[in-house]
């Protein structure tokens, strides 16, 4: 990159956050996935101001963008294209700005890792639901970005149900405040919906205001095994309409099951084809104990071989945090896995999962199934050898055909993780021509250089 | 791609198996205080890859990458994946030392450190600059104020010197106190005779208080970890080889010290030497009989103290003990036999408190940014104490509570128990 546009980077946010090295550049050009390419500059902003000073600069040269929090995305948006470009990291603006407890409110920088900003609003009684795996290692700019889930967003919703107002800077560098404190808002168009989940195309959000709620003070968990895969997700029905809406419904398959009892030795069954972990929470703790033993007796009558209900927190959190390891974990099993991320209505989990299994039968390679069965939202997760290009190969139908299956059902590509790289030559499919053709003006409205993180979520 | 094929290099499953999940940057503290991907465990892999595939000149920043990592080993607890990146920074910096040497280790890991005689003399004059009085005299005088801010913290870092190393003054075989109910073993590391003298020697009264005949080899070498975090692990090995022939001499059950970063290393030494036919089984049996005094005396039945300590004590985990050893409940039980002490948690007392060898003299600025989260931490428990089993982890907790000028004394949690068992010093 040329010295003097690495110079008046230096002018606007000081030397030391502007990285130029070959080592620096090449860990700026990864994230969660196997993608990779290096940028040719990374810029490490501290505020609102100088990210808006960057992207003028940015504007003025073509320079491409790529904004990135901590890099733990799933689908490859916060890579560099091989054309190069400069990387936005807003790691280092990690500071909550205020914790409103009048409104339930918290006004934080995009770069606040996710878990600190929970454990900050659960000091003032209030809480924070979304709860993505990355938990520790992403940025609630990033979840943003990628409108994040986790386990509990089957009661609780996913991380835009909590934006409440954003800090964008635009691609001419102006700044844009949405939304405010207020709960309702229809003065004009949603524009907290247009930016979450935009993966930095159309903005590059700065500073976040998120909604909160009371703090529930009781949880109960439950472990339940099935025989069958098959029992396993009609259960999760059977609880659903029953009545009953649990903070999290979690789906485990036999080989996602071994993995982490491999890696944690929890004591789990290995024997068993599927596990459910069923969490409720609530204020009340008779409610809360009412709702899990009625969760245990619909499994207990839908064939679960075993249902076991955590004793104590200990037991508790050793169960999430085997959930939390689960994607990870899998790399113990082969050299490469490819995560997916579709969601179905409900109802169709049993019949999906039925797809996925002959998907992984027709092309001989292991699929493992988890997700968060209750919001209709799974992971299958292909294991193979990245370095066998046959194996690859195989991997790409495979994924058609998953999304096919995910399609066939009323289901869609990504619940949690975006379309990034990796799901782009699937999303016209997904979305059909209009939808399609309505999302590229707007991205031709907000980013008429094509500027932000250019080559994501649009197919070529 | 196979490139250096002449020199020793890491397994390629410790850098091919990470697949980037970003769960590490979580708990090192390296990352935490930069907020940059190269100074943390998932940077530091992806470089070793790049540089060993030779996508990367192993450059001298390369180089420095690795060493800025402070092998707190957080990272390799909590890799889903079960890869040890903390490991592959050591093992990059032995790759760099077979490419590009450094003359000044050799004299210093070959020539120096591992002759605890030569490290004696050279000590000489901190100790006079002690026991002259000089210190104090500065000290009354408000001279220390006079120095940089960095170097008044390296001076900090001193403990209350001893008069000789202990070295010179403990007798290599202590007789047990009534019948003898274990030989043990006991390996003197480097920085507990030199600088924490007082403490060693009150580790062994406590062993010899509870049924063990204490030997005491004079002529064991470093451990081995200075040379390791410096990249030179061949003299680790030649250190090894000699403290392994050393002890299997000395007809031991066990093999006791009270230096964690020691303690980790010798248990270690199995893995120094696998596919070496001579020394690998001579190695792992050494390194099975090594414990940590409080993993020793937490296992057998002791006598109960009699002594009181009236304080509010706390304790910080060392990494080589809590990660390197999984050695954290022992020290906690030990302190929980003393009456009168009231034991409290201290916040996060597995974050690494900076000290990593010689990380404060050679990456300052985040050696101090790390040893000010374990301050914040130390400053909320209302401790007057802070026990901690690591000469490391003693010094720069010693220069972190001068820094912030709290009145909280440094000590080894034997000391502690040791106090409590000579009744006359009981506080």
């Amino acid at each position: 990159m040329e010295n003097k546009l690495i110079a008046e980077l230096v002018k606007i946010v000081g030397k030391t956050n502007v990285l130029t090295t070959p080592e620096d550049l090449a860990v700026y050009g990864y994230d969660g996935t196997f993608q990779e390419a290096r940028p040719d500059v990374v810029v490490l902003p501290e505020n609102t101001q100088q990210i808006s000073e960057v992207v003028r600069l940015a504007a003025t040269r073509r320079t491409p963008i790529v904004p990135r929090g901590m890099g733990s995305g799933l689908a490859a948006g916060s890579v560099p294209l091989p054309a190069g470009g400069m990387v936005l990291a807003l790691t280092r603006m990690n500071h909550i700005l205020e914790i409103d407890e009048q409104n339930a409110t918290v006004h934080a920088e995009a770069g606040v890792v996710t878990a600190e900003l929970q454990a900050a609003v659960e000091k003032h009684g209030l809480f924070y639901p979304p709860d993505p795996s990355s938990i520790r290692h992403s940025t609630i700019g990033g979840n943003v970005a990628c409108n994040a889930g986790g386990p509990r967003c089957l009661k609780y919703g996913v991380t835009g149900d909590y934006v409440l107002g954003l800090t964008v800077v635009l691609a001419d560098g102006r700044i844009l405040k949405t939304g405010g404190k207020p709960i309702k808002d229809v003065t004009g168009y949603d524009l907290n919906g247009l930016f979450t989940g935009s993966e930095g195309t159309l903005g590059i959000v700065s500073e976040v205001l998120l909604r909160l709620v009371a703090k529930p003070r009781f949880a109960k968990t439950a472990l339940a095994e099935f025989a069958s895969l098959d029992s396993a997700s009609r259960t999760v029905n059977a609880i659903l309409t029953a009545g009953i809406v649990p903070a999290s419904l979690e789906l485990m398959d036999q080989t996602a099951i071994r993995c982490i009892e491999e890696a944690m030795h929890l004591g789990l069954n290995t024997a068993v084809e599927a596990a459910l972990i069923i969490e409720t929470d609530g204020t009340d703790e008779t409610t809360v104990q009412r709702e899990i033993e009625a969760c245990v007796r619909i499994c207990q009558s839908s064939q679960g071989v075993s249902v076991k209900m955590a004793q104590n927190e200990a037991e508790r959190s050793a169960l999430w945090k085997a959930r939390r390891s689960m994607a990870p974990a899998l790399a113990r099993l082969a050299p490469n896995k490819l995560g997916e991320d579709i969601t179905v209505p409900r109802s169709a989990i049993p019949e999906v999962v039925q797809r996925l299994r002959q998907i992984s039968a027709k092309y001989g390679l292991p699929v493992v199934i988890f997700g968060h069965a209750g919001d209709g939202n799974l992971h299958p997760n292909i294991l193979f050898d990245k370095r066998q290009a046959e194996q690859w190969a195989r991997v790409e139908q495979m994924v058609a055909e998953i999304f096919a299956a995910a399609l066939a059902v009323g289901g869609t590509l990504s619940g949690e993780h975006g379309v990034g790289v990796l799901k782009r030559p699937y999303l016209e499919r997904a979305l059909g021509a209009a939808s399609l053709d309505i999302q590229r003006s707007i991205k031709q409205a907000l980013d008429p250089l094509n500027i932000l993180n250019p080559g994501k979520i649009f197919p070529n | 791609m196979e490139t250096l094929p002449n020199i020793e290099k890491p397994a390629e499953s410790e850098y091919l198996n990470c697949i980037r999940c970003g769960l590490c940057l979580a708990v090192c503290p390296t990352y935490q205080v930069s907020l940059k991907e190269a100074a943390g465990p998932r940077g530091r892999v992806a470089l070793a890859r790049k540089g060993l595939e030779g996508q990367l000149e192993l450059s001298q920043n390369l180089a420095e990458q690795m060493n800025a990592c402070f092998a707190c080993l957080a990272c390799n607890d909590i890799c889903p994946v079960g890869i040890h990146p903390a490991e592959l920074t050591l093992a990059m910096r032995h790759v760099q030392e077979q490419i590009r040497p450094a003359g000044w280790k050799q004299t210093l890991f070959g020539g120096l450190i591992p002759h605890p005689g030569r490290m004696e003399a050279y000590t000489l004059p901190l100790r006079l600059y002690q026991r002259s009085g000089l210190r104090k005299l500065l000290y009354l005088l408000g001279a220390t104020r006079l120095l940089p801010r960095r170097l008044r913290d390296l001076e900090a870092m001193l403990p209350h010197l001893p008069q000789r190393p202990l070295r010179q003054v403990l007798p290599e075989r202590v007789e047990a106190r009534g019948q003898e109910r274990y030989r043990v073993g006991f390996f003197l590391g480097c920085a507990q005779n030199l600088l924490f003298a007082e403490e060693s020697a009150a580790t062994v009264r406590v062993l010899q208080r509870n049924g063990c005949t204490v030997l005491t080899p004079k002529d064991t070498q470093c451990c081995g970890m200075p040379a390791r975090g410096y990249g030179r692990l061949d003299l680790v090995r030649e250190q090894a080889k000699h403290n392994i022939a050393l002890f299997e001499q000395a007809g031991v059950e066990v093999i006791v010290t009270d230096c964690a970063t020691c303690g980790s290393t010798l248990k270690e030494y199995g893995s120094f030497f696998q596919g070496d036919a001579a020394w690998e089984a001579r190695a792992a049996a050494f390194s099975a009989q090594v414990r940590d005094v409080s993993e020793f005396l937490a296992a057998i039945p002791l006598e109960k103290p009699q002594g009181r300590i009236e304080a509010r004590v706390t304790y910080h985990d060392p990494c080589h003990l809590r990660r390197g050893q999984k050695v954290w409940q022992q020290p906690r039980q030990l302190l929980g036999m003393i009456d009168g002490l009231e034991f409290v948690e201290l916040p996060e007392a597995d974050w690494c408190c900076g000290s990593a060898g010689s990380q404060l003299i050679t990456h300052y600025e985040t050696s101090v940014k790390v040893m000010e989260r374990k301050m914040d931490n130390l400053a909320g428990t209302g401790a007057s104490i802070i026990a901690s089993g690591c000469p490391g982890c003693q010094m720069q907790l010693n220069t972190a509570v001068r820094r912030r000028g709290l009145e909280v004394e440094v000590v080894h949690p034997i000391t502690l128990l040791d106090q409590a068992y000579e009744v006359k010093n009981g506080k």
